[in-house]
C-alpha cells in the first residue's frame, strides 16, 4: 500500500519533500540500484553461497481444525549449539504461524518484513487481515526473486494457519521460491525423518484429528531429537485453529538413554 | 483580510510587503472550513475526537474518515482536505515503518511530528506546489513517554499540547477545554469529556448531521490505536448527547 | 470577484482557502452522462447512461471491468478515465500475482485516491477530469465507492453521478433503505429506475448494467441482458407509467432486428459490446412524460 504515492521528484535536480531539505537541490543522489544489480566490481561481485547460523527441522502438520507447528528452540554455528534457548515458530497475526529453518538471520530479515505488513493491515483499518495462503504466495514470490538474483535468503520456512472460513492452511516455501502445500510439511533433516513417520499414520479417508496430530508431533520432536546433532530436547509448538493462535511450549522430549549401554562398535 | 488582491497572494514562494506568505494563510482557510476536530492528553491515554459532518446522505458511515492509524500505537486525526489528509497519513505511515526498519522500534512520536512537518513545510516553498490544506494532530502512547500529542499546521509549525482543536470550532473548543483539567484525568473520563466538547462545539443550525468519531490509544487499549472502537466510542457519545441536551434545556429556560 | 485571479493554477489557494482548479475538474465529471450505483448485502450494481457522442457512433464504453471482482463506472473524461482503469488493473495483477487473492477493495480505493491527490497539488499536472463509480465484492462484502476529481474516495450505500444525475440521486435516497435485502434482479432495477431520472425523456435509455457480488465474477449485461432488464422493470413511479415501457418496446424491437443481422465491420469489440450497435430513435413521441417529477 505504501509505495504507490510517494510524491515524484518535482523535476530533475529539484527539491524532494520531507528528505532533508537542500535549497539549490541537485544534490541528491540518483536512486541506487540494489548492489548486486549494478555491474560487479573489478574482482565480480561474490553473494553469501552457505547458511551461517542456522536452525534445523520444522515440522508442520495440519489437522481438520487447524495447524501445528514446531520447532527446536536451537539456533546452531555450524555444528556448535550456540544458541539454545531460541524459538523458531513464531506468531504473526491471529490467522497465521510461521516456522522458520536455515539461516536464522535471514528468518530475522524476513520476519521484519512481515510484521511491517501486519502494521499495514492494522493502519489500513478494513477489518482484512493477511491469510496463510497469502503470506505463503508472498513469501514465494521474494524468495524466488532473490534467487534469480543469485542472491538467495537461505532460509527453508513452513507457513500455517487458518482462512477467515477457518479453514487450514499449510505450506513450505524454501530458499529457490519452491513451494507446495500439503497436510505435513517439514524442513531440515525433518524432512527425511519426519515426513516418512507423519505419512505413514496419514488415514486415507480423512484429515488428523489435533490428538492425533499432537501425538505426531511429539513423537517425531523425540526421532528428530535423538538422530539429528543439530538439535536439542526442547522445542516449542504453535497451534493455530479459529479461536486460538498462539505458541505453547517450550516442551521437553522425553529422553531415554539406557539403549545407550547396548550400543557397542564405535 | 485587508490585503486581499494586492497581488502578493499568488505563490506560495512570494512574501507581500508585510512579510507574510498568503498562500499559507489561504491554506488554513481549507482547514477553518472542515468539521471540528480535537484531541486530548490525559493521564495514561490519548483521545482524538472528530465532528464529521456528513456531507450525504448517501454516504456509508464510515467513508470519508478523519482519522488514521499511523503505527501500532500512532494515532492521527486531520482537519482540513479529505484528500490531502490521506496522503499525509500514507507519508506518516512510510516515515514510521521506515524507522522501525533501521531501529526496530516504533518511532517516538517527537520524531515522527518532527518528519511531518518538516514535510508538510517543503510544500510551503515552492510555487510549484502549493501548500498542504491540513491541520495534522498526532496521538501516542507507550510506556516510556507516555501520553503523547502533536498539532502540525499547514505552515509546517508544530508544537506539543495538553489539548488541542483545529477546524470550525477551533475557538469554541478552546473554551471548552479550558474548563476541564485533562492531565489528570481517566482514560473514561477523557473519552467521555472528548464527546461532550465535540457535541457541544457542533452547530446544529449550520450543519444538521454530523458523526462523531474517536481514536484512542492508551494503557487500557494496550498500547493500540483504536479506531471507533464500540467499547469507547459508546460512552463518548452518550456523555456527548447528555452534555448537549443539559446545554439545550438550560438555553429554555 | 477576485476569482479569475486564483482559478488559474492548481497550486493557487483562492483565499476562501478552494481550489477552484480542482472544482473546474469535478464539473467534467458532470459534463459526462449518468452513472448509478447501488450496492445490497451481497452485490454491487452500475449503470451507466451511453450516448453516442457523434451521430451514428458508438458510444463511449461507460463501464468496464477491472478485475474478476471490481469494475468502474465512469462519468467525464473518458481519456482520463482510462488511465485510472490501467493503473487500477495493473494494481489488481500485481497483487494478485504476489498474494494469489483479490485486492481488498477499500485498500485498492485508497491507494487510486492518493495517486490522484498528487495531480491536485502540482503546478505541472491537472486534476483528472473524471469521477468513477467502483462497484467491488471481497470478503468485507459488496463495496460500492465513489472517487472524484478532488481525488476524495467515498464509501457509498448508493450514489449518482454525471449529467442530472439529481434526479437519480433523490431517487436513491428515498430508496435507499431497502437496497441491503434487495436481490440482484432487483438491485439492477432499481439501478434503471435511478437512471431513468437522469435520462432525457426523447431518447430511449441506453444502458450500460454491471455487476459483481457474491460467486459472481463482475459482469457487464449483455444488450439483450440488460434490455430485458429494462422491460421488466416497473417503472419507477406508477403513477405516470405512461413512458417506460413504450420507450422499451421500440428500442426493443429494433434491438432485436439489428442484433440478428449485425454486420461484421461494425460489430464492437468485446469491451464496447455493451451497447445495442444501433442508433435508434423512437419514431413517435409517445414517450413525453408528463413531466412533474423530472424536474
Amino acid at each position: 500500500m505504501m509505495n504507490n504515492s510517494c510524491a515524484q521528484p518535482m523535476w530533475l535536480n529539484g527539491p524532494s519533500p520531507g528528505q532533508f531539505y537542500n535549497f539549490m537541490g541537485g544534490n541528491n543522489a540518483p536512486a541506487q540500484l540494489p548492489r548486486e544489480l549494478t555491474t560487479a566490481g573489478p574482482y565480480g561481485t561474490k553473494h553469501s553461497t552457505a547458511a551461517i547460523t542456522t536452525g534445523s527441522s520444522v515440522l508442520g502438520i495440519r489437522f481438520d481444525k487447524g495447524v501445528l507447528v514446531a520447532a527446536d528452540t536451537l539456533v546452531s554455528y555450524g555444528s556448535l549449539a550456540r544458541y539454545q534457548n531460541i524459538e523458531r515458530v513464531f506468531q504473526i497475526n491471529n490467522k497465521i504461524l510461521l516456522g522458520g529453518g536455515g539461516d536464522f538471520a535471514d528468518i530475522q530479515s524476513i520476519k521484519r518484513s512481515i510484521d511491517q505488513k501486519m502494521i499495514e493491515d492494522q493502519c489500513c483499518n478494513d477489518g482484512v487481515v493477511m491469510k496463510p495462503a497469502e503470506l505463503s504466495s508472498w513469501l514465494t514470490r521474494v524468495l524466488y526473486n532473490r534467487r534469480c538474483r543469485m542472491n538467495p535468503l537461505y532460509i527453508d520456512v513452513v507457513v500455517g494457519g487458518v482462512d477467515e472460513a477457518g479453514k487450514p492452511f499449510l505450506g513450505n516455501v524454501d530458499l529457490r521460491g519452491r513451494a507446495y502445500d500439503d497436510y505435513v510439511v517439514a524442513t531440515g533433516f525433518g524432512r527425511h525423518l519426519a515426513l516418512p513417520l507423519v505419512r505413514e499414520r496419514k488415514p486415507k479417508d480423512r484429515e488428523f484429528t489435533f490428538e492425533e496430530a499432537t501425538k505426531l508431533i511429539r513423537e517425531s520432536m523425540k526421532v528428530l531429537y535423538y538422530r539429528d546433532t543439530r538439535s536439542l530436547p526442547q522445542y516449542t509448538v504453535g497451534i493455530c485453529t479459529a479461536n486460538d493462535c498462539s505458541i505453547k511450549g517450550p516442551f521437553k522430549v522425553e529422553e531415554n538413554w539406557t539403549f545407550a549401554e547396548g550400543v557397542t562398535g564405535y | 483580510m485587508s490585503t486581499i488582491g494586492t497581488g502578493y497572494d499568488l505563490s506560495a514562494s512570494q512574501f507581500s510587503p508585510d512579510g507574510r506568505v498568503f498562500q499559507i494563510d489561504y491554506a488554513s482557510k481549507a482547514v477553518e472550513r472542515s468539521g471540528t476536530v480535537i484531541g486530548i492528553r490525559g493521564k495514561d491515554c490519548v483521545v482524538l475526537a472528530v465532528e464529521k459532518i456528513v456531507a450525504d446522505q448517501l454516504y456509508e458511515p464510515d467513508a470519508a474518515s478523519r482519522i488514521f492509524t499511523i503505527e501500532r500505537n500512532i494515532g492521527m486525526a486531520i482537519a482540513g482536505l479529505m484528500a490531502d489528509g490521506n496522503f499525509v497519513a500514507d507519508i506518516a505511515r512510510q516515515e514510521a515503518a521506515n524507522f522501525r526498519q533501521q531501529f526496530e522500534r516504533t518511532i517516538p512520536l517527537k520524531h515522527l511530528c518532527e518528519r511531518v512537518s518538516g514535510y508538510l513545510h517543503a510544500y510551503t516553498l515552492y510555487s510549484a506546489v502549493r501548500p498542504f490544506g491540513l491541520s495534522v494532530i498526532l496521538a501516542s502512547w507507550d510506556e516510556v513517554d507516555g501520553p503523547q500529542l502533536y498539532k502540525i499546521e499547514p505552515s509546517g509549525n508544530s508544537f506539543g499540547y495538553y489539548a488541542c482543536a483545529s477546524g470550525k470550532a477551533k475557538q469554541q473548543a478552546k473554551t471548552e477545554m479550558e474548563k476541564f483539567k485533562f492531565t489528570d484525568m481517566s482514560t473514561e473520563e477523557l473519552v467521555k469529556s472528548g464527546g461532550k466538547i465535540i457535541y457541544q462545539v457542533h452547530d446544529e443550525l449550520k450543519d444538521k448531521d454530523f458523526r462523531f468519531e474517536m481514536g484512542i490509544v492508551g494503557k487500557e487499549t494496550d498500547g493500540i490505536h483504536l479506531i471507533n472502537s464500540a467499547e469507547w466510542i459508546q460512552k463518548a457519545i452518550e456523555a456527548g448527547e447528555a452534555a448537549k441536551n443539559a446545554d439545550d434545556s438550560e438555553n429554555e429556560i | 470577484m477576485f476569482r479569475g485571479q486564483y482559478d488559474n493554477d492548481v497550486t493557487v489557494w483562492s483565499p476562501q482557502g478552494r481550489l477552484f482548479q480542482v472544482e473546474y475538474a469535478m464539473e467534467a465529471v458532470s459534463l459526462g452522462t449518468a452513472c448509478v450505483g447501488l450496492k445490497s448485502k451481497d452485490f454491487a450494481v452500475v449503470v451507466g447512461l451511453s450516448k453516442p457522442t457523434i451521430e451514428m457512433g458508438l458510444s463511449q464504453p461507460k463501464i468496464t471491468s477491472i478485475d474478476q471482482h471490481v469494475g468502474i463506472c465512469i462519468a467525464g473524461i473518458t481519456a482520463d478515465a482510462r488511465v485510472l482503469g490501467t493503473y487500477l488493473r495493473t494494481e489488481c495483477h500485481t497483487y494478485k500475482h504476489t498474494y494469489g487473492s483479490l485486492y481488498p477493495i477499500q485498500r485498492l480505493v485508497n491507494n487510486l485516491g492518493n495517486k490522484m491527490q498528487i495531480s491536485t497539488q502540482r503546478y505541472d499536472r491537472r486534476p483528472l477530469g473524471v469521477g468513477l463509480l467502483l462497484a467491488g465484492y471481497d470478503d468485507k462484502g459488496s463495496h460500492l465507492y465513489q472517487v472524484m476529481p478532488s481525488a476524495n474516495v467515498f464509501n457509498c450505500k448508493a450514489m449518482a453521478i454525471g449529467n442530472r444525475s439529481q434526479g437519480a440521486r433523490t431517487y436513491l435516497m428515498k430508496h435507499q433503505d431497502n437496497f441491503q435485502l434487495c436481490s440482484n434482479d432487483e438491485l439492477i432495477c432499481h439501478g434503471i429506475q435511478a437512471m431513468s431520472y437522469a435520462a432525457s425523456i426523447d431518447e430511449p435509455l441506453k444502458l450500460s448494467i454491471g455487476i459483481v457480488g457474491k460467486d459472481q465474477p463482475f459482469k457487464i449485461l449483455t444488450p439483450v441482458e440488460s434490455l430485458s432488464y429494462q422491460k421488466t422493470c416497473k417503472p419507477p413511479d406508477t403513477s405516470d407509467l405512461s413512458w417506460f415501457p413504450e420507450t422499451l418496446k421500440e428500442f426493443d424491437s429494433s434491438a432485436a432486428s439489428t442484433a440478428d443481422s449485425a454486420p461484421g465491420p461494425s460489430a464492437p469489440r468485446t469491451e464496447t459490446n455493451s451497447q445495442p450497435n444501433l442508433s435508434v430513435t423512437p419514431k413517435t413521441s409517445k414517450n413525453q412524460v408528463d413531466n412533474k417529477k423530472s424536474s
